[in-house]
């Protein structure tokens, strides 16, 4: 065990100078950092637009030629599969489907866990037994089989169809979360003054207590989807995803196939791998800069001058 | 006694971030040995950055821009406390300055009992000691402080807030420390508690003949408790003097408004309305 | 106007005991309390006495176990209206002014929703004079850019004005501060205490002053009611209970609180008996880990008195 006195002393240093947040310009050290914010955004826009645009850009993913298995050219900028189809327009096409699927499943990912986490914690009592019974069973569930079985035994396989069975067995861990905040929010003294200025339940619920839940709902949605489209990936590759449905998972399935990685054709299996992990990271950066924003603790302050103290050394 | 035993000359602490704060200015006070010096100040004043500072316990983006702190070792040998590092520093926090912070109390460990963590400091200052010796010493030093030894085997949790805070001070006394920093020691417990504390550290002070440097808000405590009394107000020491002194004939504005704002409890309520406005900062 | 009766209150909680039973822990046990228009009525106690579950009663943020709140004699129902109805008459000044606002919504805001839930104003031009009204009575000015303001634009006094502020927008007659000032600065404490007295006056509020503080108690009310755990000890006009503290645990406060103008005071454990209105038991006295151990016998050893008394109250418990 250690036990250094440096340990007793930092729990203090944020509460022994509380005027330095004020006024003095504190408050700009709280921006600081938010760079990864921004870079994450960027990616993330720069996909959603290619998403957006992908029936646009590539609207016969398909399409087969003769050429199979060309290396990176002019005319096929990332090069073709064994069957001949243009790998960027693939991948293209598969950032449409990945997108969606992130979208959709972050998405209902929120509302579940908004619906058992908020409304449970909120509503308290039987309710809140209730969902978080729920949630716990949920969240015991081994994913990865269920989702298996469960793509294995609906119907259709539409690619929505996916993104619902991923959030189905993924939202209950943000309910947790999203539940425990409620609580905490919720017993703070400006809801219960909200209480005797006899405000109704559901302006409490929507104007006191919401607002202050917002930063954890957003980095839970950007969780969530990130998940998802992991999980997607994950799924298509091991052939379960959505049979006519295009994804980055998909087309590294097909790869896997075509012994893609055998053969050195490394410009069909690379760019798909690639654009997960980007987009994967850029989801990262800005659920960390979200976590840096509510956790003060995890804000680094940032030092203009690391001047040596006088006489250090 | 002619040597102060710390004494701060000029002492400026900044914390350099966008718009740097000087958050101590040129702050200049000694401490003799055995002496209880009160520090107050309202919240943001700088009295804890000041007991950081003096510790050697700052962290970025604070750091002291200037001034110095100097020590008197027992042999009687100036040690320039800003030169400390490394292993010396931390011999020297605990054996020579000791700390109790406010919030010290919720540092304890939850799953080591009271008896191994006052123990610890020993092993971690490399003393020789047998762990028997140990666990005498932990005794002893958790009776001084008024609790009974019974509670060696207590976990945090037993305790009330009072007695964690006084475990702390048993842990700050063990390695027989010349001067103790106490920063709001007592601001989270209720006053019977409180008072308990008090008179405890002043036998304490007593017995081992150590120095108290007493950083509060409550200046009221501050004139039955002190010595001396240094009063702060952003970042600058605007008076010192005994509390005899500062009570009868408060030089400084602010001085005279900090005694008018703790009525007395048995006396009469003294004239509000004077509002002291710090260059109209606020 | 209103006089706050609260009768026989009573909250018991139950708590996870160890095994199957839940215990109770009664957290106020038959205290009752009257504020009459135009008077402060000052409830002291340590952290844990029960003071701020009186509090929460009072306003029905916490239902009573028992008892019963009257003004001026009627009992209000326990319904959503009726609440409301109670709760126009009846308002509260939480300790925090930093969590007590909400920092996502504006000072306008959070002042006009308590005009507009208690119907108080009709139409935006009166709306605006009532605001700009209760910005004066607390002493906001420019009146106009505050209401503008978030919460952490303020400062910790005016934070604490604009609470006060919201808490008289329903135009109430009882006012409950629950230990309005202890999270202040020291310097501006009196100055919110000297308001809240100025407003009790002007408005002829029934105000309940919960406070651990003494002094304050002492010089902004007229009678002082002590807790200590859960119960009432002592109780009477404010000088009397400072100056002449009859019940122990009174004189341990009197006797504990910083006072350097003015002579200690000696504790006389016997004072009670020429008393008979104050009731001293042991179990209301019981007597904690806290001051059972050696210690606390040793540092109260300038009063003889003390040990004599600890020690009748230590073979109490054991017989």
């Amino acid at each position: 065990m250690t036990f250094s006195q440096q340990e007793l002393a930092e729990p203090d240093l944020s509460k022994s100078e509380p005027d330095l947040s004020d006024e003095t310009g504190g408050r700009r050290i709280v921006r600081r950092g938010s760079w990864k914010f921004w870079v994450g955004i960027a990616i993330c826009a720069l996909f959603a637009i290619i998403a957006a645009l992908g029936p646009l850009l590539a609207p016969n993913p398909n399409q087969t030629n003769s050429d199979g298995l060309q290396a990176p050219s002019l005319q096929h900028l990332l090069g073709t599969t064994n069957i001949g189809q243009d790998v960027l327009t693939q991948v293209i096409a598969g950032t449409t489907g990945s997108v969606i699927i992130g979208v959709v499943a972050g998405a209902l990912t929120v509302v579940l866990s908004m619906i058992f986490g908020v409304g449970g914690a909120f509503l308290g009592g039987k309710w809140d037994e209730a969902s978080s019974l729920l949630s716990n069973v949920f969240l015991v569930i081994p994913g990865l089989p269920l989702l298996i079985i469960v793509t294995d035994y609906v119907q259709s396989r539409d690619i929505l169809v996916i993104a619902v069975v991923i959030s189905l067995v993924s939202w209950a861990g943000a309910a947790r979360v999203l539940r425990a905040q409620t609580l905490s929010v919720r017993s703070r003294d400006y809801v219960d003054a909200a209480r005797v200025a006899s405000e109704s339940t559901w302006r409490i619920m929507l104007r006191e207590i919401l607002p202050n839940l917002m930063p954890i709902i957003a980095s839970q949605f950007v969780f969530g989807a990130l998940g998802a489209i992991l999980a997607e990936a994950g799924l298509s590759f091991l052939g379960l995803g959505a049979p006519g449905g295009r994804s980055w998972g998909s087309i590294l399935f097909f790869a896997q196939n075509a012994q893609a990685i055998s053969l050195g054709a490394w410009w069909w299996f690379v760019p798909p791998g690639l654009c997960i992990a980007v987009l994967g990271a850029a989801l990262g950066l800005i659920n960390f800069s979200i976590d840096e924003q509510i956790n003060p603790r995890l804000r680094t302050l940032a030092v203009l001058r690391p001047k040596a103290k006088r006489g250090g050394k | 006694m002619s040597q102060p035993l710390l004494s701060i000359n000029n002492l400026t602490v900044q914390y350099q971030v966008a718009t740097p704060v000087t958050a101590v200015n040129d702050v200049s006070l000694y401490i003799d040995p055995g002496e209880i010096y009160g520090l107050a100040g309202e919240s943001g004043c700088g009295k804890s950055t000041l007991a950081y500072a003096v510790t050697r316990l700052l962290q970025p983006p604070a750091a002291i821009t200037g001034g110095s702190i100097e020590w008197t070792a027992s042999d009687d040998s100036r040690i320039d406390i800003l030169r400390l590092d490394g292993e010396t520093l931390r011999t020297f926090r605990w054996e020579e300055i000791a700390m109790v912070f406010q919030g010290a109390m919720n540092a304890l460990n939850p799953v080591h009992t009271i008896g191994s963590q006052i123990a610890d400091v020993f092993k971690d200052h490399g003393t020789r000691m047998t762990r028997a010796e140990r666990t005498a010493r932990a005794a002893e030093l958790l009776r001084t402080v008024g609790i009974d030894d019974k509670r060696l085997k207590s976990y945090p949790h037993e305790l009330s807030g009072g007695m964690r805070q006084r475990v702390m001070i048993a842990m700050a006394l063990a390695l027989r420390p010349r001067l103790i920093v106490m920063d709001e020691p007592t601001t989270a417990l209720d006053v019977v508690v409180q008072r308990n504390i008090l008179e405890e550290i002043n036998r304490l002070r007593g017995e081992f003949g150590f120095a108290v440097l007493f950083i509060t808000h409550d200046l009221g405590l501050l004139l039955e408790i002190s010595d001396r009394i240094g009063i702060m107000l952003t970042g600058r020491l605007v008076e010192q003097g005994t509390p005899h002194a500062l009570q009868n004939s408060p030089q400084h504005d602010y001085t005279q408004h900090l005694l008018n704002s703790f009525p007395s409890l048995r006396g009469d309520l003294p004239l509000t309305g004077t509002r002291y406005v710090a260059g109209g900062s606020r | 106007m209103t006089t706050l009766e609260a009768l026989h209150l009573r909250k018991d909680y139950r708590v996870r005991g160890s095994g199957w039973r839940a215990a109770r822990l009664q957290a106020v046990d038959d205290v009752s309390i009257i504020v009459r228009p135009g008077e402060t009525v000052a409830l002291v106690g340590e952290s844990g006495s029960g003071k701020s579950t009186i509090a929460k009663m009072l306003v029905r943020l916490v239902d009573a176990t028992s008892g019963t709140v009257t003004l001026d004699g009627e009992t209000i129902g326990q319904g959503r209206r009726a609440t409301k109805r109670y709760r126009s008459r009846v308002q509260m000044v939480f300790q925090d002014p930093f969590s007590s606002l909400n920092p996502a919504l504006t000072i306008r805001h959070q002042l006009t929703r308590p005009l507009r839930i208690h119907g108080i104003v009709h139409s935006a031009a009166e709306e605006e004079r009532e605001l700009l009204r209760l910005m004066e009575s607390v002493n906001l000015s420019p009146a106009k850019t505050i209401l503008a303001k978030y919460p952490h634009e303020l400062s910790g006094g005016q934070r604490q004005r604009v609470a006060i502020a919201r808490a008289l927008a329903p135009r109430p007659e009882v006012l409950i501060a629950d230990e309005p000032v202890s999270m202040l600065d020291v310097s501006i404490r009196l100055e919110i205490l000297q308001l809240l007295n100025d407003l009790k006056l002007e408005r002829n509020l029934a105000v309940l002053y919960i406070t651990h503080d003494l002094a304050t108690a002492r010089h902004f009310s007229s009678q002082i009611v002590v807790m200590r755990s859960g119960r009432v000890v002592e109780r009477g006009p404010s000088d009397a209970v400072i100056l002449n503290p009859v019940h122990p645990y009174t004189q341990f406060l009197v006797r504990a609180a910083p006072d350097p103008k003015s002579a200690p005071w000696i504790v006389d454990p016997n004072r009670h008996l020429g008393h008979p209105e104050v009731v001293v038991s042991t179990e209301n006295l019981e007597l904690t880990e806290e001051n059972t151990s050696v210690h606390w016998v040793r540092s109260w050893d300038d009063d003889a008195a003390v040990n004599t008394m600890l020690a009748s109250l230590a073979s109490a418990q054991t017989s």
